[in-house]
């Protein structure tokens, strides 16, 4: 993998001009982007726009057909995948799951676990483990290498809204604590807009980027989320607009949001 | 001692029990029955590509099994429908093989030694074929072992390791490929597969992770071996099915023992 040439910014890592193709469909065109140390940025895009597909370019599984990944010399990446499903038939406690490639001391691994706050999920099987127990043992787990940049595909799929709020604090802590940069794929536009430095609007190319504030004023972004929701865009920028003590109307915003991703889900 | 046919009967299907018990685990963990399948039955097509050119029968049988998993691991790589895929290959593979060896002269008569094993005319030769081969196994086990758990459990999660999940879906063929000559002499082609699924499904229940299911299924697999001796000398049964037939004994026992200690499920 090219490495990113010195002299040209501080940033981790970075795509440029990435073309991604399945069988000759292009998946994802002319993707430029870049993560600065520190910052949280999250891709936000409807199903099928190459959100997951752009991550797995970036961490170097899928080949790009055009244009580059350039990485920070050295960058230590700590990837949480979208869902893990292990086989009821593979017995494996979430601290031998920690050890998985490299063997971690048992404290470490102890210890990483109740950072994450499922220290009771040691000596539990994976597979008896809760949705929210799960990510956060697959969190520790990409904590372990001193990663400098977090990767997460919809990290917080599946879990419930406190659990979903949860999850995100402790991942904004995890940044102040170890400074590392977080890329993040979300469904959640309260998320979105409350949690992250930098947002990318995918649907195959790059929409619109930057602020939260600026990307949800972009015209892009409102056509491809404020179709029908139109009610529910002006609540929640309403609710944006002043502070984040209206709790309750952000509230409604996500929920409408997840009616619609849940939606998807089921076609 | 080795002069004695019953010693070496037992040492051949402990050694390959070593094998398969380990090997077997990831077969049950990546569901891969079906391929096993696939890949013993070619066996039967080695054994007839052996016979017609002269060549050891562990060796036509290692090359064929070979090519069969390749296939198959390729086919399942561009992503054709592997439940119908493995199905078609699997009878074919058998089929074409029972045809060809037709073609060879005198083999008829040994066909079924080859299809269901012949364990108690294991020569001191095949004791260190099936040692040599279980021990290559073990050895790729035991070297890739940390990164083919890893792939196993997810394959995005190890290439973000730094592996390649590819490399180690090879190293698993190969594996298969070997086990399946291996286990020709033993348990026969049709019941390789019941050799390496059945000892670690029995496993599973027993077992907290994956390092102790892979030395239970060993174990068990050891254990039905000498089981299934028994049974055939005491009752004058074939060796080869008396070996699985004992295998599934384990198998209903520790089902059962995990039934009873967690009435939950």
């Amino acid at each position: 993998m090219p490495r990113l040439p010195g002299g040209r910014g501080m940033s981790l890592i970075a795509a440029e001009h990435l073309c991604v193709r399945f069988g000759g469909e292009e998946v994802l065109h002319d993707i430029s982007l870049r993560v600065d140390p520190g910052e949280i940025v999250t891709i936000i895009g409807p199903n099928g726009s190459g959100k997951s597909t752009l991550l797995r370019a970036l961490l170097g599984i899928l080949p790009p057909a055009e244009g580059r990944v350039a990485r920070a010399p050295g960058l230590r990446i700590g990837y949480v995948p979208q869902r893990l499903h292990i086989d009821r038939s593979m017995p494996m406690t979430a601290l031998r799951f920690l050890s998985l490639p490299a063997h971690q001391p048992r404290n470490r691994a102890l210890a990483a676990l109740a950072r994450c706050g499922v220290a009771e999920a040691a000596h539990r099987q994976m597979t008896d483990l809760s949705g929210g127990q799960l990510q956060r043992v697959l969190l520790a787990r990409a904590l372990l290498t001193d990663p400098a940049l977090l990767i997460l595909d919809e990290p917080t799929q599946g879990l419930d809204q406190p659990g979903e709020a949860a999850f995100y604090r402790l991942i904004e802590e995890v940044r102040r604590d170890t400074g590392a940069a977080v890329l993040m794929v979300s469904h959640d536009l309260h998320v979105v807009m409350s949690a992250s430095d930098r947002v990318i609007c995918l649907n195959g190319h790059i929409c619109c980027e930057g602020t939260p504030r600026v990307v949800s004023n972009a015209p892009e972004y409102r056509a491809l989320f404020g179709l029908g929701t139109q009610g529910a865009l002006a609540l929640y920028q309403h609710a944006h607009d002043h502070d984040h003590t209206h709790d309750h109307a952000h509230a409604h915003g996500p929920d409408l949001w997840h009616d619609r991703a849940k939606g998807h889900d089921h076609a | 001692m080795l002069d004695d046919f019953l010693v070496r009967a037992g040492l051949a299907g402990v050694g390959l029990a070593l094998a398969t018990g380990p090997l077997g685990c990831f077969v049950v963990w990546r569901r891969m029955a079906y391929f096993g399948d696939a890949t013993a039955h070619a066996a039967i097509l080695g054994v007839a590509l052996a016979l017609a050119t002269g060549l050891p029968v562990g060796l036509g049988t290692l090359v064929v099994a070979l090519a069969m998993a390749v296939t198959v691991a390729t086919l399942a790589a561009r992503g054709w429908a592997m439940d119908t895929t493995l199905g078609v290959l699997a009878h074919s593979a058998l089929a074409f093989g029972l045809v060809a060896i037709s073609f060879v002269p005198g083999a008829r008569t040994d066909l079924s030694a080859y299809l269901f094993g012949d364990i108690l005319a294991v020569s001191r030769a095949d004791l260190g074929f099936i040692w040599g081969g279980a021990a290559a196994v073990l050895g790729l086990l035991a070297w890739r072992w940390q990164a083919l758990l890893t792939s196993t459990v997810n394959e995005d999660l190890a290439h973000a390791s730094g592996l390649h999940p590819d490399r180690e879906r090879l190293i698993l063929t190969l594996a298969l490929a070997l086990v399946v000559a291996v286990a020709l002499k033993v348990v026969g082609a049709l019941l390789i597969a019941a050799m390496l699924i059945i000892p670690a499904a029995a496993a599973r229940g027993l077992s907290r992770s994956p390092e102790t299911m892979a030395a239970i299924a060993a174990l068990i697999g050891a254990g039905a071996s000498l089981g299934g001796l028994q049974l055939s000398l005491g009752w004058d049964t074939p060796a080869g099915p008396s070996i699985i037939a004992a295998a599934a004994v384990i198998f209903t026992g520790s089902a059962l023992f995990g039934t009873l200690r967690r009435p939950g499920r």
